[in-house]
């Protein structure tokens, strides 16, 4: 019985000395292996599901769409239609005869129920290959209604999550540049915040208090007249890289607008975004405005923070996330807590990422890409950890083995990001670690 | 079996989606159902050291995987075949071989339970064929036992793949018939909690009938804190128990729509007694009192013993409960939601203790649900101001109009229905599947006389607590 299958184990690294992981990812799952990745179809519905006045139509049988029915804790300032799921619900005939007609008639009797301001209408696996030629009714729908119909390419089988991401950037590119209006001075975009518990909303703040505009949020409490004018903004400031970098480059590339990659996790992080953005716009007023904001959160939130770090000083974690970037801003995070990472993975990382994150942690720390539950498991219990930070899928995993856990993804229904989500992770890893819960639970092996 | 079904004809307006009522045209909104291989898996993982596959893209077993982890928040390991693009093109006998090569070497299993996606299925993948191929390409080795289902969502939802995945583990796994030669009882309880498999066993053993259940997630899918790490969880229906199937001396199958006897319907019980004469005995899904005492009857006449004392006290306690809250309950309306058996029974139940039930309705399309609606109601109906709306092919969208025409006064069902509950400031008691919102979804018991008075406590505190939170000055007595 093997732990690790052999035709993974280069995906596996151990940090020893100085020199730099070496991390054979970005290919597809293997087969039998219990993959924690989803599909292309998850990726594209992930990133395009908190614009909240958009209709997403699912052409499909029922399973995709009820899978994904108001899956993230993303909120909404105003509209809500992303939270409901919508299926063309295929059945056998149309798997035999096509579902082209099944989806003209779902989608105008849709948009004329709900009045949307776009639609984007998902394909899933089974489409392609019976044929269904979706452009063909996005077009004559679109003509129809009067509102952009946009096709998104997300096919379960057509490669990994996150070709799903970049199907859902082509699907947004085709909106940005539809609108001239004029943006003002110091206007960004914010790309790769999805509003998850109201995050986004903190970070607007912080920028507001800089004097510095937000034009399109993409896709955290997204609108499509705002996106689809957010050509006219002077800087794409990118968060959750992973998901958003092709829309950014794409940007770059048609409209010139440079993007920086950022982080919001972690003070570090945090306060290197919002310097980063005032140093962009050159302006030594933002600048001051920037480093005032800055010091009074740092000011208010580094005492919180010491209290927890007297009784989290010491501790193991396991990160288990989806996108390499913000494992990279947990394992800064983790370490102001004075947390050890003592293994760290994604599902979707690049070589560099990897790289990154190798000489971010200490020697003997496991990295990990696309991992499995019962890696994650031994790695855990090998490196005697006592906390996962992961996501729904890996809860289970870290409470049957008595560690503390974080929930870091969709479901968090507590901002993380941010200075006020730094206290609030702190508070979490404390809540989870020192509760006393755990003095009836745990592995044998753990306590020898 | 008692039924009512051609004593009443029909007195129920049927919004029938499926065959074009009044609901036909809407496009699915808010699914009040999901896909088969979700089914199929949580068969699966009710059989011991069994590992699923789903023959597909990553993303089923991924998103299945999630679905059922908020549910009963335990490890929830299902492999995927891992279709890239060119399986779709030259077909996927190659990830199908390398994921249960992989399956095999990391977990050891007894069983690999296969079944298929839509994907799989479109593009004609037969796995029957693909477990030929493999098995004769490694006769070199001891190889688990196999299960392999049709699974396709399109041509049916979540209870269809976990009927058909009972009976095809049966199929897979039983070895010819003695008929009825061991004293072994089949049963098939169908998607239940944990709580209520465990329940079940511990009135068969009080009973003192030997059984085999299938699927037995009691414990797989609830398991104690572990104190050493398992990469299956323990527990299931051991593969040896139900190589037996076709010996034993009945089959018990919960359910009056599956065991309506439709074309595409028939469960495992009743696949035994076609192919090996194996009695299947099909009561409905035992929630209420009425449908509890079919069930119990059944196993007096089985066991040749009458109903032990806890049993007894367990029905005179309910029923002393039943007066005790009847006042509370008389006349309110309700609206239920679900699995259709889960629908049928709920109704059984609510119909006993005085609720009309306004709305049933299930995201299943069976010809047979309002029959077996029409069957539990019985006498009850007649009390009833209007007949139910019953409602195949239902969604969240149709259900929420229903719900803002017939203004009841609670909906009862699974936690999607939140979203309804909210919008209208009505109280939800949450019980069957899913239960994503609320911890202890394993926990909640539906069957027996222990269910129904589980049930009837959280049906009437959820009316009394409604009522008390209303009231202009929030009384300390009932």
């Amino acid at each position: 019985m093997n732990d690790i299958l052999k035709d993974r184990a280069l995906q596996i690294a151990t940090r020893t000395g100085n020199e730099e992981v070496n991390i054979d990812c970005s290919k597809a799952s293997l087969a039998g292996s219990v993959s924690q990745r989803a599909c292309v179809f998850c990726g594209s519905r992930v990133v395009l599901f908190p614009i909240v006045d958009a209709l997403h139509l699912i052409h499909g049988p029922v399973g995709c769409a009820v899978y994904t029915w108001d899956i993230r804790g993303t909120v909404s300032s105003g509209p809500e239609l992303h939270r409901q799921s919508f299926s063309t619900d295929l059945r056998e005939k149309h798997v035999i005869f096509g579902g082209e007609k099944k989806l003209y008639t779902t989608l105008t009797s849709l948009i004329d129920k709900h009045n949307p301001k776009a639609a984007f209408v998902y394909s899933t696996c089974i489409v392609g290959v019976i044929g269904d030629d979706v452009e063909a009714i996005c077009r004559k729908v679109e003509k129809e209604k009067h509102i952009p119909v946009i096709p998104v390419n997300s096919a379960g089988f057509k490669g990994s999550k996150k070709d799903g991401y970049k199907a859902a950037c082509d699907a947004l590119a085709q909106l940005i540049g539809t609108s001239d209006e004029p943006a003002p001075e110091f206007s960004i975009n914010i790309l790769g915040d999805f509003n998850l518990a109201g995050e986004l909303w903190l970070l607007e703040e912080y920028y507001r208090k800089m004097g510095v505009n937000i034009l399109a949020r993409i896709t955290g409490d997204g609108r499509i007249d705002d996106i689809r004018k957010a050509h006219k903004a002077q800087l794409n400031v990118v968060q959750c890289a992973g998901s958003m970098i092709h829309l950014a480059k794409d940007m770059e590339e048609k409209y010139g607008i440079p993007f920086k990659r950022v982080s919001y996790f972690g003070v570090e992080d945090m306060s290197q975004a919002l310097y980063e953005v005032a140093e962009f716009f050159g302006s030594s007023h933002m600048m001051e405005k920037t480093r005032e904001l800055v010091s009074e959160e740092l000011s208010k939130l580094l005492p919180v923070l010491e209290k927890y770090r007297e009784r989290l000083e010491g501790k193991k974690a396991v990160i288990y996330v989806g996108g390499a970037f913000k494992a990279v801003s947990l394992i800064k995070a983790l370490r102001l807590l004075g947390i050890q990472t003592v293994v760290v993975g994604s599902q979707t990382g690049k070589k560099e990422d990897y790289e990154i994150m190798g000489r971010l942690c200490d020697p003997g720390t496991i990295l990990v890409d696309d991992s499995n539950p019962l890696e994650l498991a031994k790695f855990a219990r090998e490196t005697g950890a006592d906390i996962f930070i992961g996501g729904v899928k890996e809860r289970p995993i870290a409470f049957k083995m008595g560690l503390g856990f974080c929930d870091h993804n969709h479901e968090r229904k507590e901002a993380l990001a941010g200075y006020v989500g730094m206290e609030n992770f702190a508070r979490e890893l404390y809540a989870s670690v020192l509760s006393p819960v755990w003095q009836f639970a745990g592995m044998k092996e753990k306590a020898l | 079996m008692i039924s009512f079904s051609n004593e009443i004809k029909n007195p129920y307006t049927e919004l029938d989606k499926s065959i074009g009522g009044r609901f036909a045209d809407n496009p699915a909104t808010n699914a009040c159902k999901l896909c088969a291989p979700l089914g199929a898996s949580l068969v699966f993982k009710g059989i011991e050291n069994c590992v699923p596959l789903i023959h597909g893209s990553q993303g089923c077993a991924t998103y299945i995987r999630r679905y059922l982890i908020s549910h009963f928040r335990e490890p929830m390991d299902i492999a995927s075949s891992s279709f890239a693009e060119s399986s779709t093109i030259f077909g996927g006998a190659e990830n199908f071989n390398a994921g249960i090569d992989n399956i095999i070497s990391q977990y050891t299993p007894d069983v690999v339970g296969v079944c298929t996606s839509c994907l799989s299925e479109t593009i004609g993948e037969d796995p029957g064929m693909l477990l030929g191929e493999y098995r004769s390409s490694r006769k070199d080795r001891e190889l688990p036992a196999f299960i392999n289902v049709a699974t396709p969502s399109y041509s049916g939802n979540h209870m269809d793949g976990f009927n058909a995945t009972v009976k095809a583990a049966v199929r897979c796994l039983c070895e010819n018939g003695g008929g009825a030669s061991c004293e072994m009882l089949n049963i098939f309880p169908g998607l239940v909690s944990p709580a209520d498999m465990r329940y079940l066993k511990e009135i068969l053993d009080d009973f003192g009938i030997d059984y085999m259940m299938l699927p037995d997630y009691s414990e797989s899918l609830d398991s104690p804190t572990w104190d050493e790490y398992h990469k299956l969880p323990p527990g299931g229906t051991p593969r040896k128990r139900i190589t037996q199937a076709a010996s034993a001396r009945a089959s018990l199958q919960f359910g009056r729509v599956l065991g309506g006897n439709s074309r595409d319907s028939i469960g495992a019980g009743e696949w035994l007694e076609k192919q090996f004469k194996i009695k299947c005995l099909k009561p409905g899904m035992p929630i209420g009192i009425k449908e509890s005492d079919i069930f119990f009857k059944t196993l007096e006449t089985l066991s040749g013993k009458p109903m032990p004392e806890k049993y007894k006290n367990e029905r005179g306690r309910l029923i002393d409960s039943y007066i005790d809250g009847h006042k509370y309950l008389f006349g309110k309306r309700a609206i239920i939601f679900g699995e259709e058996d889960f629908v049928v029974g709920m109704t059984a139940l609510l119909s006993e203790i005085g609720v009309h039930p306004v709305v049933c309705g299930s995201g299943g399309e069976s010809p047979h649900f309002a029959d077996a609606i029409n069957a539990v109601a019985g006498d009850a109906i007649k009390n009833f101001p209007e007949p139910p709306i019953i409602v195949n092919g239902a969604d969240f969208e149709s259900l929420l109009e229903l719900a803002l025409e017939t203004r009841p006064d609670f909906l009862i069902g699974n936690s999607k229905g939140y979203y309804i509950s909210r919008q209208m400031n009505l109280p939800l008691i949450r019980c069957g599947f899913p239960v994503h919102d609320r911890i202890g979804a394993q926990r909640l018991l539906h069957l027996g006389y222990r269910g129904a008075q589980q049930l009837f406590d959280a049906i009437t505190n959820a009316v009394l607590e409604y009522n008390q939170d209303n009231s202009p000055m929030g009384y300390k007595y009932m």
